[in-house]
């Protein structure tokens, strides 16, 4: 009986054990895959080339420049856009909200953050793009900015789900003890309760950031997909076209082993480092702000 | 000696329905020290949340009656309530030092308020924790973050942000519940000094504290007011059965 008991404990523990070595192996397979079929890339194509702004990969211009440069303003527009929104709807469910509208908000922003982004991405197409062309006179709707809002609206409900838990971690005592010294409800948000929640707030930011730039199927939809190089400001009105949307839409048409195969992963590689320098950055700012508090509380 | 603050029949009962006032008079006189003490959920921490509106911020289901601070009546939706609380200061149970350091702990009420000359601000921040009994504790480092403090310190830091203020009224809500002994008298002692200038409303973490501190007693049971007395009557001659019980430790 007693060696019964044993037997089944060593099993379950070495049950759970796997299950969380495998996730490591897995990651480390799909990193050590991207890097097999990628890097080739570097022995094929010269990096001049690389770096050029001309991406036609059936005449071998494989300039990675505009895709890069399309994703980042893209992404930079959506962040621009599901900051400001995202911590204003998570301060206003958090602080000022009565507590029925919050029960109502709240689920709401869980379910919008739910939403398929090709839902998005087809009300973008039928009604977004349209309007922007036509308010905006421009040539045609489907632009970087047309990208940037949906891609804001899919993170806006990440950014304020976990700001607005960060929120309301903050004890309640901070905000009694702020009235109670005769602050305004705003004075105590922007002095008390957010400069409390700094950490998660940044979190919710970086998370958010993050949601935007691996975003494939609404962008490759609404950007227009035009591979050029997009440093303007102008650029922004005018069609762009991504990393993931490239990889997305070119790797199914692909020969296997060929160089424009090996330059996709080489993209999906870059895709791969950006994400993780944010979340890096995002870590180690999380990270230093918590060592700063243990700092002072011991 | 006069009534700072009359309350007239006041009632309250929260949404949740958990802690309420039941038509409760009396008036609280000036420079004194006022203790409301009796078993928890008897209604002592609403009061003082009424006095300073703090109850506007949490669901409150219906409420009725007046408090008169000075003639007028507080609970007036018209009154200024930022200035009120300006008026009528209040310290908590749990020290809660603002995300800032100990300077700007003192000076963030006297900002919110306007003031802006360095001079003054300097001389709030000396006088307050002079006066709350931290000063030499702190004065070498104002300008650590003050969640560093032990927590007695917090507790007279806490005290010293609410007296920078010029409060006329001080409510303390347990304020030496978290506290050891040493800093409990020094809150204590602090008190004295306090009430020559400021009318205290105090609800004790203990009996003994109210026995040691009240100038006046009141003593409330699942929201009523059972007796309000002199403070040395009160602890040594109730007269009323409920009030002796409690203070003989029967119930509680």
């Amino acid at each position: 009986m007693k060696n019964n008991l044993t037997f089944r404990e060593f099993l379950i523990t070495r049950l759970i054990q796997a299950a969380g070595y495998s996730a490591i192996v897995f990651v480390a397979l799909i990193f050590f895959f991207l890097l097999r079929e990628g890097l080739p890339t570097l022995a094929e194509v010269d990096g001049s080339s690389l770096l050029n702004i001309r991406w036609y990969p059936i005449e071998g211009f494989f300039g990675i420049l505009p895709l890069i440069t399309g994703s980042l303003i893209v992404t930079l527009g959506a962040a621009l856009i599901a900051v400001p929104f995202g911590i204003g709807t998570a301060v206003y469910i958090s602080e000022i909200a009565p507590r029925w509208m919050r029960e109502i908000l709240k689920p709401l922003v869980e379910l919008l953050g739910g939403l398929p982004s090709v839902v998005l991405g087809f009300l973008g197409i039928l009604v977004l793009s349209p309007y922007l062309r036509v308010f905006l006179d421009l040539p045609t709707g489907l632009t970087a900015f047309t990208g940037s809002l949906l891609l804001g609206g899919i993170a806006v409900p990440t950014v304020v789900s976990v700001a607005e838990d960060a929120l309301d971690a903050v004890p309640r005592a901070y905000r009694e003890g702020a009235w109670a010294l005769g602050a305004t409800q705003w004075q105590t948000i922007w002095r008390v309760t957010l400069p409390a929640a700094r950490s998660g707030v940044l979190t919710a930011v970086m998370l958010g950031v993050g949601r935007a730039i691996g975003e494939t199927m609404t962008v490759m939809m609404v950007t227009g997909n035009a591979p050029v190089l997009a440093v303007k400001l102008s650029s922004l009105f005018s069609p762009v076209r991504t990393m993931t949307a490239t990889i997305a839409a070119e790797m199914g048409e692909v020969a296997n082993g060929s160089t424009h195969y090996h330059v996709l992963f080489f993209i999906g590689m870059v895709l791969f480092i950006i994400s993780l320098i944010v979340n890096i950055i995002a870590s180690s700012v999380v990270f230093r702000a918590k060592k700063r508090a243990e700092r002072i509380l011991s | 000696m006069t009534n700072k603050i009359t309350i007239e029949s006041l009632s309250l009962q929260y949404s949740d329905g958990t802690e309420s006032l039941r038509g409760i008079s009396m008036g609280i006189r000036q420079n004194a020290v006022t203790v409301l003490f009796g078993p928890a959920g008897g209604g002592k921490s609403t009061l003082l949340r009424c006095l300073n509106r703090l109850n506007d911020l949490t669901e409150v289901k219906a409420s009725s009656g007046k408090i008169l601070i000075d003639g007028e009546n507080i609970l007036d939706p018209q009154i200024d309530v930022i200035a009120l609380r300006r008026k009528v200061g209040m310290v908590f149970a749990r020290p809660v030092p603002l995300p800032m350091s100990i300077r700007e702990n003192i000076i963030y009420g006297l900002e919110l308020a306007g003031e802006k000359r360095k001079s003054k601000l300097d001389d709030a921040v000396e006088r307050s924790l002079k006066l709350s009994a931290v000063w030499d504790e702190v004065k070498d480092r104002l300008n650590d973050p003050a969640i560093a403090l032990s927590g007695g310190q917090q507790q007279r830091l806490c005290l010293a942000r609410v007296i920078a203020l010029q409060p006329e009224v001080i409510l303390m809500d347990e304020p030496t519940s978290g506290l050891d002994p040493i800093s409990t008298g020094k809150v204590e002692a602090a008190l004295l000094e306090l009430k020559k200038e400021y009318t205290v409303i105090l609800v004790p973490h203990s009996i003994q504290q109210a026995a040691r501190t009240a100038d006046h007693a009141a003593f409330f049971l699942q929201g009523e007011l059972i007796e309000y007395d002199d403070g040395k009557k009160m602890f040594t001659t109730p007269k009323q059965k409920k009030t002796e019980d409690y203070i003989m430790g029967r119930f509680g």
